[in-house]
């Protein structure tokens, strides 16, 4: 975290027609001056954001789930309605009950990705944590590892990569081909997708969020301008609407994802 | 991605920092377990006591409903048995009453022949008795009178006259004494 941080082009006074172009943002709006350091660590706002994300979800559920009764009222009713999404959309629509085991899993990284996301559009807040791929990646991580025991302990060391590399019905040639291709996305791809996915629809979120407040910000001024700035402050809340869907449809496919590569782990496919 | 950063800085956004990983893995790890050991087990073992409860309640409900549906048979079938029992019976009484009134009525008929076969019979020894009587007393009288008359040795017919009518005083007396004596039994 030695990057230079910029000044944020939407604090700097630079309008249309007063001498200076467009202050395109760049990688410098996910970089962020340390809160504080200790030594050579820098606790920045990601980080800050995802302890705050932590505590809501830990928070949240604790206040719904601590005591719970038959007859659910307030949080309890709808930290359920997450529960069975989680269960019955994502755990049993993949493994069926045999997934059971694994919906804690599934549903802390459903909820704690998906908060981090809408972290985006809270005010103050406005940046996803997961913009940074070492969020996704330490998910993903645990995911990996996770599948990969699984498939171990059930398949055996060489039944799991076996099945990995040789899905049975297909012509003996094609495993010539076929076989080191599975084996780089059981091993590689698979879990570096999972997290770019994540990673990069949200980064791609927040630059056009940021871009068009920017270019809003920009055009801002007593002229033609402020028509376009208000076009383009129109889009910043259309852009907002957009990215409050995308970030739950992105919670939900790494989720199912993990459930997909857990269930493969499980039992063979095909 | 690369392309995007400045060109005289070194940032790739695919290159997660090391901090950063830790700090998202450690609290992912502390949500994990948070809802992994304290929070989900509380929720999943309440949906299923729900569930368990709501199964109960229907269960409970069926078994209600199914004795109800029992019992309800069981007054269905005391009431058709004892119907029957009733027409049995009734049956039964009436069966009885037409023998009883059979019976009567052949015990009236044979006390009804009874009492006629004896008045006939007694008429019929009466009959005889009064024959019998009548047949000696006629002959009694027959004697008498022809001893009276053959006694006189027929006199004359002022004195047959006499006789005769003494005769007939006699037999006149003794019939108002037969009379009297018939009244009286």
């Amino acid at each position: 975290m030695t990057a230079d941080v910029q000044t944020l082009a939407s604090e700097s006074g630079c309008h249309l027609f007063s001498g200076c172009g467009f202050p395109s943002p760049g990688l410098n709006v996910f970089e962020f001056k340390p809160i504080f350091s200790i030594g050579a660590f820098d606790f920045t706002k990601p980080m800050l954001l995802a302890l705050i994300s932590m505590l809501l979800v830990i928070g949240f559920f604790w206040s719904a789930f601590a005591k719970p009764k038959m007859v659910p009222r307030g949080a309890q009713n709808v930290g359920e309605l997450g529960y069975l999404f989680v269960r019955d959309n994502i755990s049993r629509e993949t493994m069926g009950k045999k997934g059971d085991p694994y919906v804690p899993f599934l549903f802390s990284i459903f909820f704690f990705v998906w908060v981090m996301n809408v972290m985006a559009i809270i005010p103050f807040a406005q940046f996803p944590a997961t913009s940074r791929i070492a969020f996704p990646a330490s998910i993903v991580g645990v995911v990996y590892v996770t599948y990969l025991v699984l498939g171990i302990k059930n398949q055996g060391f060489v039944g799991y990569f076996k099945n990995m590399m040789f899905p049975p019905g297909l012509p003996k040639a094609i495993y010539f081909l076929l076989a080191p291709i599975e084996l780089l996305q059981g091993l590689i791809t698979r879990p570096f997708t999972m997290a770019v996915r994540l990673f990069a629809n949200m980064f791609a979120g927040h630059m056009l969020i940021v871009t068009f407040s920017v270019g809003a910000w920009y055009l801002l001024g007593f002229h033609i301008g402020a028509l376009f700035s208000a076009t383009s402050f129109l889009v910043v809340v259309i852009l907002t609407a957009f990215e409050l869907m995308i970030q739950a449809l992105q919670a939900y496919i790494i989720t199912l994802l993990a459930a997909s590569y857990i269930s493969s782990s499980l039992e063979a496919e095909h | 991605m690369i392309f995007l950063a400045n060109s005289e800085e070194k940032m790739n956004p695919l290159l997660p920092p090391l901090d950063e990983i830790i700090i998202g893995g450690v609290a992912f790890l502390i949500v994990f377990g948070f809802l992994w050991k304290m929070l989900l087990p509380k929720i999943a073992k309440t949906l299923a006591d729900r569930t368990d409860a709501i199964e109960g309640g229907l269960k409970r409900a069926e078994e209600a409903q199914a004795e109800a549906q029992a019992e309800l048979e069981r007054y269905r079938d005391q009431l058709t048995e004892a119907r029957r029992e009733a027409g049995r019976l009734t049956e039964d009484a009436r069966e009885q009453g037409a023998v009883a009134i059979a019976e009567m009525r052949a015990e009236g008929q044979r006390i009804k022949d009874e009492i006629v076969t004896a008045g006939h019979t007694q008429i019929e020894a009466d009959r005889n008795q009064a024959q019998n009587a009548l047949r000696q007393d006629v002959g009694r009288l027959a004697v008498d009178l022809a001893s009276r008359i053959v006694g006189e040795s027929l006199e004359d017919e002022a004195r047959q006259r006499r006789v005769v009518d003494r005769f007939l005083e006699e037999l006149e007396a003794k019939a108002s004494a037969t009379a009297t004596s018939e009244k009286v039994r």
